[in-house]
């Protein structure tokens, strides 16, 4: 990997990375612009109509829309989302207030998807028809068919309702790292409440990761090199668990990335089934309460984590797949 | 020939008879559908109907519990509508919302796909490249978007009449990459071939050849990705529903009926929530299994192998 590709690499990445942060943004702002009236927002109806216009005028509502676009835009690099309605709190604070509990969620349930795609997958690629190999895929075949707000309220009617083991709602305790973070996952109460949460957000993507895994270690394992290996007389493990799943996770890595979005698509039913004081929760709240800066906070914030990780796994890949060339290596 | 008996006599329909799990799925769905439209009919109640609704007949659990009654076979969720009946009317309800949003999803996709195929140059490189963000955004998580702006901006009383278009158009055009990619991959193989290069010779319009030719020879595959892309499109609506995004409750398709009873699952009325879902889940099941039997029978790669 040459020095001045990566950086061409790096620029291209970025510039898209930018372009999708602008239509995001534009997405902002015009929202910003047509949900409501601020003037109401802010002075009620017993305004007359000439101090309304003064006001407006004062408030740069009347100016041209690059004009406003681009205070709306300096404001918003500033950190500066607006004040939301409901909780007369910056809507950028709310927001990341909620951060931790969907972040924790989204690293329990990554860890079960990657703990378990890649021995199941691996396992049934092997063993093509075993059992338990048929039993794994008849398992996925059913988990991608059942949509996630339904595995979540299945898991909620069966382990809460029924049988009364496991929490139904909420994080449970959280106890305080020093830097203002609060974890649910340092005390057992809020592990407890995790356990179903973070099974139902993992509940489709799971065995779409083994069927993947399975598929590419299968196609890896007839590939040349793999016999040739295996005919110079490398142990089949060796062979198996270095050779053959190295190149399989490639691809795995680049479907990850695009299943990012998803992902945070599902946060939000999760949370919403569970009751989970997270971002996604909090986001359909302020849908219902029409807190158009908490929307518009919402939207920024995601989009942000969206573009950094999408960035990230898009580095990761290019930087363990020797194939691949940097410039101009459209296809 | 009749186009009856050319269809029961192609290669597609002699596998299809001969594999069981393609001929029950493809009968689950076939009464999904005939049930569901037949549902005002068949239904024994009009959930619509105000005037047929009685409160005191509200909750009331399916006929084969204790204190059931026997003119609800399903029971009742909590404004006395009868289960079977509005679970009857939600399924044409998801259904209609998939269908028409998949043929929105078509005919984007499919035009997008043929010029960005048939071009190529800067107008592929800039479609494909916008269909890659697309995806990796996700359509769901653009519909929740898109769906709570317009929430937020019409009210949600105004919004509740627009509600089945807005689902259909959102929906359609979030997930136009996957038919566009589809078709634009069969034309890139398409148009290299003879008659294509024949048709340019002889001189006729660009136009001609991309819709006459091109297009009826890249639409197998299309029909392949068309059954999961409805299962695809009832899952969306239903997720969507379930947020309140989507189908209002005096409305219902199943996701919005699921949100309803979801609210009382804690006090033991569980038929509200877990009867529709059932429902949602054995029509998706069916539609990925035909799916899946379809594209590996289409697919003549896979057919050498097997």
């Amino acid at each position: 990997m040459k020095a001045p590709d990566l950086a061409a690499f790096l620029f291209r990445r970025l510039l898209q990375a930018a372009l999708v942060m602008f239509v995001i943004s534009l997405v902002g702002f015009s929202i910003q612009d047509n949900l409501g009236d601020p003037l109401r927002e802010l002075v009620g109806q017993s305004v007359s109509e000439a101090e309304r216009d003064a006001l407006r005028d004062q408030m740069g509502l009347n100016d041209p829309f690059l004009i406003q676009y681009g205070r709306f835009i300096t404001r918003a690099v500033q950190g500066d989302l607006g004040t939301s309605y409901f909780f007369k709190k910056p809507a950028l604070e709310v927001i990341l207030d909620k951060f931790p509990a969907t972040f924790e969620l989204v690293l329990v349930a990554t860890c079960i998807i990657i703990g378990f795609s890649v021995p199941l997958g691996v396992y049934t690629a092997i063993h093509r028809d075993s059992l338990i190999t048929k039993i794994i895929m008849g398992f996925s075949i059913i988990g991608i068919s059942v949509p996630v707000f339904l595995t979540a309220i299945f898991a909620i009617y069966i382990f809460s309702v029924l049988l009364g083991w496991m929490p139904s709602f909420g994080r449970g305790d959280t106890y305080a790292l020093p830097w203002g973070w609060e974890s649910g996952l340092l005390t057992l109460d809020g592990l407890e409440h995790i356990v179903l949460p973070s099974i139902a957000l993992s509940s489709i993507m799971l065995p779409l990761f083994i069927r993947l895994i399975r598929a590419e270690m299968m196609e890896v394992l007839q590939t040349e090199y793999v016999k040739y290996a295996r005919a110079k007389g490398l142990r089949t493990r060796r062979v198996r668990y270095v050779h053959a799943l190295k190149n399989t996770l490639i691809p795995v890595v680049s479907l990850g990335g695009v299943k990012i979005g998803t992902l945070i698509a599902y946060t939000i039913l999760t949370e919403t089934v569970f009751q989970w004081p997270g971002m996604g929760f909090l986001f359909l709240e302020a849908v219902n309460r029409v807190d158009t800066p908490l929307i518009i906070a919402y939207i920024i914030i995601v989009g942000l984590i969206f573009v950094i990780s999408n960035t990230l796994v898009d580095l990761i890949y290019t930087w363990i797949n020797p194939t691949i060339k940097f410039v101009g290596g459209d296809r | 020939m009749s186009t009856i008996s050319r269809i029961l006599q192609s290669d597609l329909f002699y596998r299809f008879s001969r594999d069981k799990v393609a001929m029950g799925s493809a009968l689950v769905v076939m009464l999904f559908v005939v049930v569901a439209a037949l549902s005002p009919v068949l239904a024994p109640q009009n959930p619509y109907d105000l005037t047929q609704l009685d409160i005191l007949d509200s909750e009331l659990p399916p006929r084969w519990q204790d204190g059931g009654d026997e003119r609800f076979l399903l029971g009742t969720d909590h404004q006395g509508r009868d289960m079977l009946s509005t679970i009857m009317y939600g399924t044409g309800i998801s259904l209609m919302i998939g269908v028409f949003a998949v043929l929105l999803q078509a005919f984007i996709g499919i035009s997008i796909g043929l010029v960005s195929g048939y071009i190529g140059g800067r107008v592929d490189a800039f479609f494909m490249r916008l269909a890659d963000i697309q995806l990796s955004i996700s359509t769901l998580m653009l519909a929740i978007v898109a769906l709570a702006v317009f929430q937020a901006a019409f009210g949600s009383e105004l919004y509740q009449d627009l509600s089945i278009i807005m689902l259909i158009m959102v929906i359609g055009i979030a997930e136009w990459p996957q038919y566009a990619r589809t078709v634009r991959a069969s034309v890139l193989a398409e148009r290299s071939k003879e008659y294509v290069d024949a048709a340019r010779v002889i001189g006729l319009p660009k136009r001609h050849i991309m819709f006459r030719h091109v297009l009826p020879n890249t639409l197998s595959p299309v029909l392949v990705i068309s059954t999961v892309q409805i299962a695809e499109a009832i899952i969306t609506e239903a997720s969507l529903s379930f947020l309140g995004l989507g189908m209002p409750v005096t409305q219902p398709s199943l996701g919005s009926l699921i949100r309803s009873g979801f609210e009382f699952i804690f006090s033991g009325t569980w038929w509200i929530t877990i009867l529709p879902s059932l429902v949602l889940i054995v029509l998706i099941f069916s539609l990925n299994l035909l799916g899946d039997w379809l594209r590996d029978a289409l697919n003549p790669r896979l057919y050498k192998k097997t």
